[in-house]
């Protein structure tokens, strides 16, 4: 402090003032957290740390009691989510925690998709780890984590806490896709599903930080603002950012080029998880990547649709075509669900409300279509969990007609036949582009559909057709026991299927009125 | 208002679902029972509701009711909802009405038959889908009913599949109405685009905006799905063959209510339909050929059924002569009296089969008056009441039509009446042959002769008659109360059906009910034959006392038996199946061998094959790429993330 003596000394007073504390840090604000705008997700983290806890003090563990528990917890955040969404049609939606969280339609819509993807979760691994004798509680517990980064990211209203949303998933998911550690297919899918998805987890954070850097904020409202502010919105380092986020979404819901993981993960992790996989992380990926594009990067679609295009059709073609050549169920609903990535992606391109209420109607069916199929894997994979050549559904009906009608009706819907809600799905995504004048996607799609009917076909044949003598010999000394919780998840998904698809307002309503708060 | 009005389709789809899950466990009769009492209480809901529209002011009964919103996507929007009014209530009082009785009917008729549970569940599914067509207030959903009834009609024609005959008249039956239900839906798609709406309040309100030429041609196209629904000219070979099915479903689906639904529907249209005159004409003139036509074969056949159903289908070309002559009050009237007598004459046709062993050739009836004596009298009150003897309720309601007829052309009306009397003719010899003169059924057994045609009864009762067992046929019986007791409600119904709408002022109780329906599209009868209505009538009661005394003459007086037959009578009714298998089923043979074995062997076959080989092989290709190991998938992320960060670079020119 160089200055005058006459003035020098107000100067110091400031010094001394200051002196209490080190130079350059400000005190920490810390925000106000409203518990409340966070239910669902505290409901799920809290049951998973009771069930922690609980395991931990009590000597007798009986698992079906840990299955019945996470359940419960489900429901709970089902039933949060639904006061939430009552008290948002009330009150309108907001934003809480120092702007980083969301409170409106969309957010809600997906913590209501993840609830139910718990319950029926839960009830599907229950039976599944009794059969394979796999102890513990942790498939809950990684369940329970993994669903809060699912609704984290549906509710993130800042790319920061999108990126915890995403790792909190991650993380728990690459546990769960190594849980049955004695099958080296397990393994291999979880190592693979690991470094794959840290790869793409830094490319995501380096598309944070250049959009911080070309915007200033990594707040969502800030960024809408700054872009709306800024006289040439669209700059090198911003929509270089954009990319990447693009790179970081699109590995999560398997969108080609970045869908390489997905046979291999689909196939090596344990069935249930698989079924868990396809539905929960599928839609939080698009919770995560739907918002930023639709709500954040309206202004900049200009230059975003025409990738999210050429990344639709690579999607909707690579999966529908190699569905086709596999031999192995789980790998064709790998490629399955890939294609239906590709339909999603049809409604981001669109670009409009109706591709927006379209693409959240798709997430929702196609979460009981592939939890479905996937508790029909399950039990026809046995003990071991290892029989998932489509040999394995030669003749099926005879054995399990009923178990044979469900899976031919969950894949019907797949195929998009009309009456299931599968087919109001494509409708609904197709009518947007249309909408939208992307002819040729709507086009595109419809051709992919037409190829991938021939995959969901193929299997529903083969459970139609007769067996052998061998085959009905092995049938009678390995009968094919349905336990009674997996009932339940095939019964759920399959009314939902086919009621919906009849008398399909309700869901489309919820859909429609999931809007986005910006 | 009309609070009750969703439980009429409602209980008996209840009944139906009913049905389904309990499955065989229902049982006979108890299924019956369940089935009964669905529709009983449908007919109760249905009076309840038609009190409820009397207490209102004449212009006040038509109420939409709104079920549910189908489907609702974007601006596109269905919803169900039942239209109650006259017209619609009018319809399905005798539907369930009439109904009503038929399951009671059926419930003696079918008893002991191995599939006792399922006939129900097909006859309260039909009663669901005829209310739905009936009560609807949009095309689709009448659609949705229409098409609902033609596959219940299938199932029940074909209801003892075991036997060829019936299959393939299910299949006929099927495939005929199929050409008429592509009129009806061309003409929704006309609709939709011209009028944008689908509900009839709005394709009414909307018809102003539309071209002559387009009202004229949805008129049309609507009055060929009609045709094949009522079996007119030249859609009506499936009906006679529909007789294939159990004697309560040709009385309910294939005399009452089914085929009438094309008339209905045409009542239903009016407002349009007074809008494209030409085709009024057109309707007018097909309804008088067909009730001439059918008439002329019903005088030749031999088989009980047969006769009546050529009669119905001569009975509902009556109904479209009404309905072009622009007489939809005559024309409901008509259907209603018809519903009465055709169906009571169709459960009198199956008593006598029942007491007779399934015997359908009327050649080897005779004298059962005094083995059946309740049949034969009810037989006898239907039999006035179609050939128009007053006061039973055909004349009535024949007058009407015929009035009409000659307001719009002599030549129609003289067609009419010569129709009159040829049915008065051929009901008097079916009278004859079955209830009156020898008891030949006793001599032909003595004679060992027994009949060589099929059948037409059960199949496990068949195999029991051959051999004929010892007596099996010597004493013919009367049928249980349960079902006598619904022939004789609906001989009192055919008796005094009249009362509905006598022609002298006030008495016009159902033309004052429905004129509010009607209001704009009611022809107006002009003065001049007004005044000739006496004339007419007696005319009509001339043609049919005819009738009835040529019959008399010939198989009475004559004792010619069955043995007098017009030569060229016998030929009818083949003559059109063979022109029919010549027109269309040649040619048809010939396209579908050359679409089969050409077109979509080479040309589909091929298109798809290949389209498939290339699939297979490009999924082949791509394939490679998987290679399991981790390096090249991170080379796959990394290879899209440098084509989307190239796309960025480019974008801004960089």
């Amino acid at each position: 402090m160089n200055g005058l003596p006459m003035n020098g000394l107000p100067m110091n007073g400031l010094l001394v003032a200051q002196a209490g504390q080190p130079e350059g840090l400000a005190p920490l604000e810390l925000p106000n957290v409203e518990y409340s705008a966070m239910a669902p997700h505290l409901i799920l983290i809290g049951g998973a740390l009771v069930l922690l806890v609980w395991v931990a003090m009590v000597r007798r563990r009986p698992p079906w009691a840990w299955a019945a528990f996470t359940v419960a917890v489900g429901l709970a955040s089902l039933g949060a989510s639904w006061l939430m969404w009552l008290d948002v049609g009330r009150n309108g939606p907001r934003t809480a925690v120092a702007d980083a969280v969301v409170v409106d339609g969309y957010s809600i819509f997906f913590m209501v998709l993840v609830s139910v993807i718990v319950v029926l979760g839960a009830l599907m691994g229950e039976s599944f780890l009794k059969r394979e004798d796999i102890r513990g509680p942790e498939f809950y517990v990684l369940m329970l984590l993994s669903s809060s980064g699912a609704m984290f990211m549906a509710s993130a209203n800042d790319l920061v806490i999108t990126f915890l949303g995403l790792e909190i998933l991650s993380i728990a998911l690459y546990v769960l896709a190594g849980l049955d550690n004695r099958r080296m297919e397990s393994r291999e899918a979880a190592i693979k599903y690991f470094v794959l998805g840290a790869f793409s987890s830094a490319v995501f954070l380096y598309g944070v930080a250049l959009v911080y850097g070309a915007t200033g904020s990594t707040n969502l409202g800030e960024i809408v603002g700054y872009l709306q502010s800024s006289v040439a919105p669209a700059n090198g380092v911003l929509l270089a950012g954009v990319a990447l986020l693009l790179v970081g979404f699109g590995f999560k819901v398997a969108a080609v080029p970045f869908h390489t993981w997905t046979p291999d993960v689909y196939q090596g992790a344990p069935s249930p998880v698989t079924g868990f996989m396809a539905a929960g992380a599928k839609a939080a990926g698009f919770a995560g990547l739907l918002r930023v594009f639709f709500a954040t990067f309206d202004t900049l679609k200009l230059d975003w649709q025409p990738i999210v295009w050429v990344l639709a059709v690579a999607t909707l073609l690579v999966g529908s075509v190699l569905a086709i050549v596999q031999e192995d169920i789980k790998r064709v609903l790998a490629y399955s669900s890939i294609s239906h990535a590709g339909f999603v992606l049809i409604g981001l391109q669109a670009a409009n409300e109706k591709g927006l209420a379209g693409s959240l109607y798709y997430l929702l069916t196609y979460a009981f279509m592939v939890l479905g199929s996937f508790t029909v894997v399950t039990l026809v994979g046995r003990k071991g969990d290892a029989r998932h050549d489509l040999d394995a559904y030669r003749g099926l009906s005879a054995r399990r007609p009923a178990l044979a009608l469900a899976f031919t009706v969950l894949l019907l819907a797949q195929a998009g036949i009309p009456f299931t809600t599968g087919f109001l799905a494509k409708f609904y995504v197709i009518s947007a582009a249309v909408e939208g004048r992307s002819y040729s996607l709507a086009l595109i799609g419809m051709l992919s559909s037409v190829v991938a009917a021939f995959f969901y076909l193929r299997i529903t044949v083969l459970m139609y057709m007769s067996t052998d003598e061998e085959e009905a010999e092995e049938a009678r000394t390995e009968p094919l026991a349905i336990p009674r919780s997996m009932a339940v998840v095939l019964a759920v998904s399959v009314a939902f299927t086919v009621a919906f698809g009849l008398l399909p307002a309700p869901v489309i309503d919820f859909a429609r009125d999931a809007t986005l708060l910006i | 208002m009309a609070d009750l009005a969703y439980l009429i389709p409602a209980l008996p789809l209840a009944g139906f679902l009913g049905l389904v899950v309990l499955g065989r466990r229902a049982g006979d009769p108890r299924a019956g029972w369940l089935a009964t009492s669905a529709i009983g209480l449908s007919f109760l809901a249905t009076v309840a509701t038609f009190f409820e529209l009397l207490g209102q002011d004449a212009h006040h009964r038509e109420v939409t009711k709104p079920l549910f919103t189908w489907i609702a996507a974007g601006g596109f929007e269905v919803k169900a909802a039942l239209l109650v009014d006259q017209l619609s209530i009018t319809m399905a009082l005798f539907v369930t009405g009439v109904g009503t009785l038929i399951h009671l009917y059926s419930v003696g008729y079918m008893k002991g038959d191995e599939h006792f549970a399922r006939f129900f569940v097909y006859l309260n599914l039909f009663a669901f889908s005829m209310l739905v067509l009936v009560l609807s207030d949009s095309f689709l959903f009448t659609f949705l009913g229409w098409e609902g009834v033609g596959a219940c009609s299938y199932l029940l024609i074909s209801f003892w599949f075991e036997r060829d005959t019936a299959a393939t008249a299910g299949k006929k039956a099927f495939v005929v109405n199929r050409i008429g239900d592509f009129g009806f839906m061309i003409a929704m798609f006309l609709l939709f685009t011209t009028v944008g709406s689908l509900t009839y309040k709005e394709v009414f309100e909307g018809l102003e905006g539309v071209s002559h030429a387009a009202i004229v041609a949805i008129a049309l196209l609507l009055f060929l799905g009609a045709c094949g629904k009522s079996a007119q000219l030249p859609l009506f070979v499936w009906l006679p063959d529909a007789m294939e099915g159990p004697s309560p479903v040709s009385a309910l689906i294939h005399a009452a209510t089914m085929v009438t639904a094309g008339v209905y529907l045409m009542a239903r249209v009016s407002p349009l339909l007074v809008e494209a005159g030409g085709a009024l004409t057109v309707i007018a003139i097909v309804g008088a050929v067909t009730a001439l036509v059918a008439a002329v074969i019903a005088c030749a056949q031999d088989d009980i059924k047969r006769v009546l159903a050529y009669s119905t289908i001569s009975q509902l070309g009556y109904m479209f002569l009404a309905v072009g002559s622009g007489a939809y009050i005559a024309a409901v009237f008509h259907m209603i009296t018809h519903a009465f007598f055709k169906a009571l004459l169709f459960l009198g046709a199956g008593s006598v089969m029942h007491g007779m062993n399934d015997e359908l050739n009327m050649k080897r009836m005779g004298a059962l008056r005094r083995w059946m004596p309740v049949t034969g009298a009810t037989f006898i009150v239907g039999w006035l009441s179609i050939a128009g003897v007053p006061p039973f309720s055909g004349f009535w309601s024949k007058d009407d039509v015929l009035l009409a007829a000659y307001d719009k052309s002599p030549v129609l009306w003289a067609v009419g009446l010569l129709t009159a009397l040829l049915t008065a003719y051929y009901m008097g010899r079916q009278v004859f042959l079955v209830f009156f003169g020898e008891e030949r059924w006793r001599r032909e057994e003595q004679d060992g002769v027994q009949g060589n045609e099929p059948s037409r009864g059960r199949p496990e009762d068949r195999s029991e008659a051959e051999p004929p067992a010892e007596g099996s046929h010597s004493e013919p019986h009367e049928s249980p109360r349960l079902m006598t007791t619904p022939m004789v409600v609906l001989a009192a119904l055919a008796a005094l059906g009249g009362l509905l709408n006598l022609p002298f002022g006030k008495l016009k109780f159902l033309e004052h009910w429905l004129e509010p329906v009607f209001e704009e599209a009611e022809h107006k009868l002009s003065p001049g034959a007004e005044d000739l209505r006496l004339v007419l009538a007696l005319l009509a009661i001339a043609a049919g006392a005819g009738g009835i005394a040529i019959a008399y003459a010939i198989f009475m007086r004559a004792r010619r038996t069955a043995a007098f037959q017009p030569a060229l009578l016998k030929r009818g009714s083949g003559g059109f199946d063979d022109l029919y298998s010549f027109l269309v089923e040649r040619p048809g043979r010939v396209i579908a061998n050359f679409t089969a074995f050409v077109f979509d062997a080479r040309v589909v076959d091929g298109f798809v094959n290949g389209a498939a080989s290339v699939v297979r092989m490009g999924g082949s290709q791509l394939r490679k790429v998987q290679t399991g190991y981790v390096r090249n998938y991170a080379l796959g992320v990394t290879f899209g993330a440098a084509l989307l960060l190239g796309y960025a670079l480019l974008r801004m020119g960089i």
